[in-house]
């Protein structure tokens, strides 16, 4: 009675909701009558009726909550606040958010040990996995992962976790992108191996089988080394699936692409409790593919399978229907008799419900959210698909991952020489960034995101009129995630204060005078720490057509390693330890060890 | 007769009482990348080694080895840390920081990190901190941060930047400054305090238990509200109030030359030294060796009052020069010039295989 009564306010709530709801993560009840769904845009997390499909109650969590785990009594939901850094403890009887548990930086996935007892948390920004004691609410330890540690799924028995990253490791300069699976012994609480993915970054969600043999993760195998002139190829990125667990003994890549229709960014994945078949959610293309898992498998086990990691034809083995879903579909969840495949559709603010047996979708369930669409939404939607490029290969959201960037530096020009290499950069607070481009070459976004793109990068169409300014409002308005090492109150650790003041300086610890164009501040200057303008700081190669680099903004920077315009600095210590021996790039060479990481402890906070 | 019976049977009953062991020794015939071995660092049934020439693992009764092709930033492993909660294991090298967590190797150099020095001669373990030693001074390594912090003549009382060794514990931090004696940082209000050799850098020992030995320090291991300090020229112990100063001509210390400290508590220590390892359990000494001249296997017990027995053993350690201890239960394990040896615990009543 006391849920029903908490539904009905819910939906009252909702008629007058003006955000969207965004679902991004779904868990369900062990007798299978709710599915929960977490609700990135409007930080909450519905407790919706399997029977009724209706949204009974829902409990207002931190901002912008990505994942969910439940008890396997169902008594409690724990949800992952990705900007607080937090999680969410919440009676999923009563929809209520019993307290608040610490984490680390951008908390993305999660999952309950076999004890019951610890949360497994990954923390995309500290790369790490928060070992979360439940009885004393701390974050007890944490376990080194991979770069940008997202998602966690537990074996059946919580005796193993399992963690994805999406982004790859930082390596040397143009090497293909290595990521990893971390395996957790949860019993130990320690790493107990790590699965290497070579040529991957951008792993998404795991599955497991029953017995915890077999493992599934979706992955995008990027080919960030050749020129984007082979997108026709289907050389920009792979769409696949890792398998991996003692049952293959080790790790193949399984591509999902068929030639000319890629199933682009292949993101929630499910194996049925049979083990007949598996599930996958691609959220660039709209579609979840039903895939024979005992062929799968032995694909996968075949002699042949390493050399079909790149083999378009491959998935015609293995993949048996392409479902038709809503917008941008991201995890999903099989009921417990495996009868349905419930799939959040996170930019229709909509869970569509497939009937296993039919292979269709059957029902919809509407979440709520404001309609009609405004155009920062639709723009959303088009930068989530890859409708736009060759073959359906990928969208904008492919490299931009959540907004943000994929860690790795690309080929994009179509000279098919080498000529202009790329660091992806991040798109967060690009407003007032204009030119864009790294050679600043693009006055507006519109230039930078209409004929460009399909000239260069889509080879198919591109983004025009109507369509091409609801693109441009989203991207505008890509929000700046929180910097985690500001202080409360604008305060600064003395560190901090001595970077600052390094930063502003404007002579040399000798007392000679800085030239003002080498002064930190005048190129990186205003909210965003850009004048726009394009500078030679000595970085530039004989590969570059030109010097001159767009001064990029550096909001946020911390997190968006590498750094420099061709992604050849590592760190932010190496920008200045390695690629400025001739104090072009700002005065530094008369600093000692210790004030450069000052002045990185500075940088750290914009 | 009678008195000589007696010395005999009080002599015995000395040394019963200190740790006897049947040494295994290990080289590069067993698998070892390198003989010179600078340190050990155990982990449960598994034993690390750094030498010369790389990292060594010890597990089910096989040495595996790593080298810079797989991720170490320099062949030659100065120091071990193990981060026993997590099972990480933290490489100081002479070409930087390197960490082993899972089969992966991250490195830390002052060119990609924070790192003050690529000469890193120790590192330990604190709760969610790394300390470091470097030949630039003392760093601090955040590890849910990642902020650094370097500590050397502008903000400590360090004189010589040259750190040699570190020891956390939650209260304190103490550094062995080679040739600048100890610092010591106070947690709580983290400030730091220098030791020094009250008779300057001079080799004198003109008041022996006035302050350190000497300020030639080169290891420091801090346990239980009690600070040991080895020195190229004696060793000292400091209860926070009172030095006690040891020397090979007064103390069972085989050499004044030592490269480590490690100490079990406030009264019983292991120290490595040029000429042997030492034992010393608050009043006792032992020293395990191969014999200075003749190297048969042995071992020396130095009892209260002075008196020297020799014990007859079958098995000694792979050399004299020890660089570093550890321990695994009873056990221990010894780093030398000349390889690992592991100390397989003699137990009264207990039969070993």
């Amino acid at each position: 009675m006391r849920l029903l009564i908490c539904g009905l306010l819910s939906l009252l709530a909702m008629a007058g909701g003006t955000r969207y709801k965004s679902p991004d993560d779904l868990a369900i009840s062990a007798d299978g009558k709710r599915l929960y769904v977490v609700c990135s845009g409007s930080d909450e997390v519905l407790a919706v009726d399997t029977g009724s499909l209706v949204v009974l109650g829902s409990a207002h969590v931190g901002r912008v909550p990505r994942g969910v785990a439940i008890t396997p009594d169902g008594t409690r939901l724990y949800v992952t606040n990705s900007w607080d850094d937090t999680v969410s403890e919440i009676d999923a009887a009563l929809m209520k958010v019993m307290r608040k548990l610490p984490a680390g930086m951008e908390p993305t996935g999660i999952a309950l040990d076999s004890s019951r007892r610890v949360l497994y948390v990954a923390n995309r920004l500290s790369d790490d996995v928060s070992a979360i004691d439940l009885a004393g609410g701390t974050d007890a330890r944490r376990l080194v992962s991979g770069r940008g540690a997202s998602y966690v799924t537990a074996s059946a028995d919580g005796a193993h976790v399992y963690v994805s990253h999406i982004y790859p490791e930082v390596g040397k300069f143009r090497t293909a992108p290595i990521s990893e699976i971390t395996e957790i012994d949860s019993g130990h609480q320690v790493v107990e191996k790590r699965i290497v993915l070579k040529n991957a970054g951008g792993i998404f969600h795991m599955a497991l089988s029953r017995d915890g043999r077999l493992g599934l993760a979706a992955e995008l195998r990027p080919k960030n080394l050749i020129p984007l002139a082979h997108v026709e190829h289907g050389w920009v990125f792979g769409n696949s699936l890792a398998v991996f667990g003692e049952e293959i003994g080790g790790v193949v890549q399984m591509p999902l692409d068929e030639i000319e229709n890629y199933p682009s960014m292949p993101f929630g994945v499910a194996i049925s409790t049979d083990q007949t078949r598996a599930y996958v959610s691609a959220s660039g293309s709209n579609e979840v593919l039903i895939l024979d898992f005992a062929k799968l498998i032995a694909a996968a086990r075949s002699p042949q399978a390493a050399r079909l990691a790149n083999d378009l034809s491959a998935s015609a083995r293995y993949v048996l229907a392409r479902v038709p879903v809503g917008q941008n579909p991201r995890n999903i969840q099989l009921s417990p008799d495996g009868k349905k495949l419930y799939v959040a559709n996170r930019l229709d603010d909509t869970i569509s419900v497939i009937d296993t047996a039919r292979s269709a979708v059957t029902s919809k369930i509407v979440l709520g959210g404001p309609t009609p669409l405004a155009a920062e939404r639709r723009g959303e939607a088009l930068f989530y698909s890859s409708a736009f490029s060759f073959g359906h290969q990928f969208g904008c959201a492919n490299c931009h991952l959540d907004g943000t960037f994929d860690g790795m530096s690309w080929d994009l020009e179509p000279d098919g020489f080498g000529i202009d290499i790329v660091d992806n950069r991040s798109l967060e607070d690009l407003k007032n960034t204009a030119p864009f481009k790294w050679n600043g070459g693009n006055p507006d976004l519109q230039t930078e995101c209409g004929p460009r793109t399909e000239r260069f990068f889509f080879r198919s169409q591109g983004f025009r009129g109507n369509d091409l300014e609801d693109l441009v409002h989203f991207i505008k308005a890509i929000p700046l995630r929180p910097n985690r090492y500001r202080l409360p109150g604008g305060e600064m650790t003395p560190a901090q204060e001595r970077g600052q003041a390094i930063f502003s300086r404007t002579i040399k610890k000798d007392g000679t005078p800085i030239p003002y164009q080498l002064q930190c501040f005048v190129c990186h200057t205003g909210p965003s720490y850009t004048n726009t303008a394009s500078v030679d700081v000595g970085t530039g190669r004989a590969s570059d057509r030109s010097p001159l680099i767009d001064t990029p903004q550096l909001t946020n920077v911390v997190n968006s390693a590498p750094y420099l315009h061709d992604g050849s600095a590592r760190t932010l210590e190496e920008i200045w330890t390695v690629f400025n021996p001739e104090d072009k790039h700002g005065v530094t060479n008369d600093l000692t060890k210790d004030e450069l990481n000052d002045l990185i402890e500075f940088l750290k906070t914009l | 007769m009678k008195t000589a019976l007696l010395l005999s049977l009080t002599l015995t009953a000395t040394a019963a009482d200190l740790p006897h062991f049947r040494w295994q020794n290990f080289t590069v015939e067993n698998g070892l990348p390198d003989n010179r071995v600078y340190c050990v660092a155990v982990d449960g049934d598994k034993v690390w080694a750094g030498t010369d020439n790389g990292l060594a693992l010890y597990e089910a009764g096989k040495w595996k080895t790593f080298s810079v092709a797989d991720g170490l930033t320099h062949r030659a492993v100065l120091s071990l840390a193990l981060d026993k909660r997590t099972h990480d294991l933290w490489i100081a090298t002479m070409g930087g920081l390197t960490r082993y967590s899972a089969g992966r190797f991250d490195a830390y150099t002052q060119l990609t990190s924070g790192l003050p020095n690529d000469v890193v001669y120790s590192v330990a373990v604190q709760g969610d901190f790394v300390w470091i030693a470097t030949a630039a001074g003392g760093a601090r390594l955040n590890t849910r941060t990642r902020q650094w912090n370097i500590y050397n003549e502008r903000n400590t009382p360090m004189y010589e930047i040259w750190t040699y060794s570190v020891s956390p514990a939650e209260d304190k931090v103490y550094y062995a400054v080679w040739g600048g004696g100890i610092l010591e940082f106070d947690v709580k209000t983290e400030r730091w305090k220098d030791y020094n050799d009250p008779d300057g850098e001079t080799e004198l020992v003109l008041f022996k238990d006035q302050g350190l030995i000497h300020e030639i320090t080169t290891s420091v291991s801090y346990v239980k509200g009690i600070l040991w300090a080895a020195t190229y020229f004696g060793a000292s112990r400091y209860d926070g109030r009172n030095w006690r100063n040891f020397l090979d001509k007064d103390s069972g210390l085989p050499s004044n030359f030592l490269n480590q400290v490690k100490a079990l508590d406030g009264d019983h220590a292991w120290f490595s030294t040029d000429k042997g390892l030492a034992y010393y359990d608050g009043e006792r000494w032992a020293t395990y060796r191969p014999a200075l001249e003749t190297h048969a296997p042995e071992m020396l017990v130095r009892d209260r009052e002075g008196g020297v027995t020799r014990v007859p053993v079958e098995s000694a350690p792979a050399y004299h020069y020890t660089f570093g201890v550890d321990f695994q239960g009873n056990d221990i394990w010894v780093a030398t010039a000349k390889g690992v040896s592991h100390g397989i615990r003699n137990i009264p009543g207990e039969t070993n295989p």
